[in-house]
């Protein structure tokens, strides 16, 4: 799947909350829970359905951070897959319908 | 052939009184006995009929709680219940086993609850100098064992299942009925948190601090919660992110012997409750 395709949203099922400078995240089919850095937060407050990945990371992540953006790419990516994985959020080639909730 | 007419017990657990009807003379006396301490003359705020028949053994595994419009279906192989929230009124297919009774009840709590800002949380409780102190962590952690080794003047409200609602101050902790190891229903009774401990063993008595999103995820992983509804959910995530930032919450190592409820009694020493707390607020996601 070619990097710069990806689309990210947060799924409807889930509950955040941010707390203390971190964001937690439940999903509420199956009550998994989970706590999100800095980074990871700014990733999954920008998953609107409509902005490819690679923006993100460069706007969201390079810009704001320290990272090396080769780097940040490869983890954003895998973050991606891993809360994708668990229902979090929803990864699709094509931008989303209509805007994340 | 003429109906049975149906006998009703009012159950006021959290200060929330719930009618209990059944046209079974033994039943009734059953759940008359299991709540003897809570049995209330208070106009009860909902309403459930319970129809005793043949079901499945009783198991923790196969809970379901969903929604139906107004109505929330509980099921498991011992019980099926359907509860209208809006109308506050539900019926309840059970057989006669008491933990069937407690489960449909917790259940029925729990949804009460959540609408409420409140929790059933899996934590020992107990009142100490007007203060109530909660016990919580994974099975074995030693909720059964603080409650053994309080002190004559501890005041029990729960050795499995602490109930919690907020107050004017904080969260008010509620004795309940539902008893763990110790075999022993909780006193009916309420009292301020002054903390709630998430408990391991060690060999020497501490407390320490803990961040708060690991007091979240702690405080979440131990609420007991059924639905699988987003809106309660997230009501319920609100609700944990707020307790968090108004109660101390900490993890207390402890040696298991009395001396532990000289720390407990000291924490409550140093504890201020109008002090002001590290925490950023909690900020709903858009």
């Amino acid at each position: 799947m070619p990097e710069n395709c990806l689309y990210i949203a947060r799924s409807s099922a889930i509950a955040a909350r941010a707390l203390a400078g971190e964001m937690m995240v439940m999903n509420s089919a199956d009550s998994t829970f989970f706590t999100l850095n800095e980074v990871a937060t700014a990733i999954f407050q920008a998953a609107d359905g409509r902005t490819p990945l690679r923006e993100i990371v460069r706007h969201r992540i390079c810009d704001q951070f320290d990272v090396d953006p080769e780097q940040a790419q490869t983890d954003a990516e895998q973050f991606v897959t891993e809360l994708s994985s668990h229902g979090i959020l929803l990864v699709s080639t094509q931008p989303f319908a209509s805007e994340a909730p | 052939m003429i109906a049975a007419v149906p006998k009703t017990s009012c159950v006021e657990i959290g200060g929330i009184p719930i009618a209990l009807s059944t046209s079974d003379d033994r039943f009734l006396d059953l759940l008359r006995q299991r709540y003897e301490g809570f049995l209330s003359a208070s106009p009860p705020e909902f309403e459930l009929q319970f129809d005793l028949a043949d079901m499945g053994p009783v198991s923790d595994d196969d809970v379901r709680v969903r929604r139906d419009g107004d109505d929330w279906l509980l099921s498991r192989g011992d019980f099926s219940a359907r509860w209208n929230a809006r109308t506050g009124r539900g019926s309840v297919r059970q057989n006669t086993n008491p933990y069937s009774l407690d489960s449909v009840l917790r259940i029925l709590h729990s949804l009460i609850l959540a609408e409420r800002g409140g929790f059933l949380l899996h934590a020992a409780s107990a009142v100490c100098e007007r203060h109530a102190y909660l016990f919580s962590g994974v099975s074995g952690a030693g909720k059964t064992t603080m409650t053994r080794l309080a002190p004559p003047d501890i005041t029990l409200l729960t050795d499995e299942i602490s109930y919690l609602r907020p107050s004017a101050h904080g969260y008010a902790a509620f004795g309940t009925p539902f008893a763990g190891e110790l075999a022993q229903s909780g006193e009916n009774c309420s009292a301020p948190i002054a903390a709630l401990f998430f408990l391991e063993q060690g060999p020497e008595n501490r407390i320490d601090e803990l961040p708060p999103a690991d007091a979240v995820r702690r405080l979440m992983r131990n609420i007991l919660f059924f639905a699988e509804d987003r809106g309660l959910v997230e009501k319920l995530l609100a609700t944990a992110c707020d307790f968090v930032m108004r109660v101390p919450i900490r993890r207390l190592t402890f040696y298991p012997d009395s001396r532990v409820w000289d720390t407990v009694r000291n924490f409550d020493c140093n504890y201020e409750p109008d002090s002001t707390r590290n925490f950023q607020e909690a900020t709903e996601h858009a």
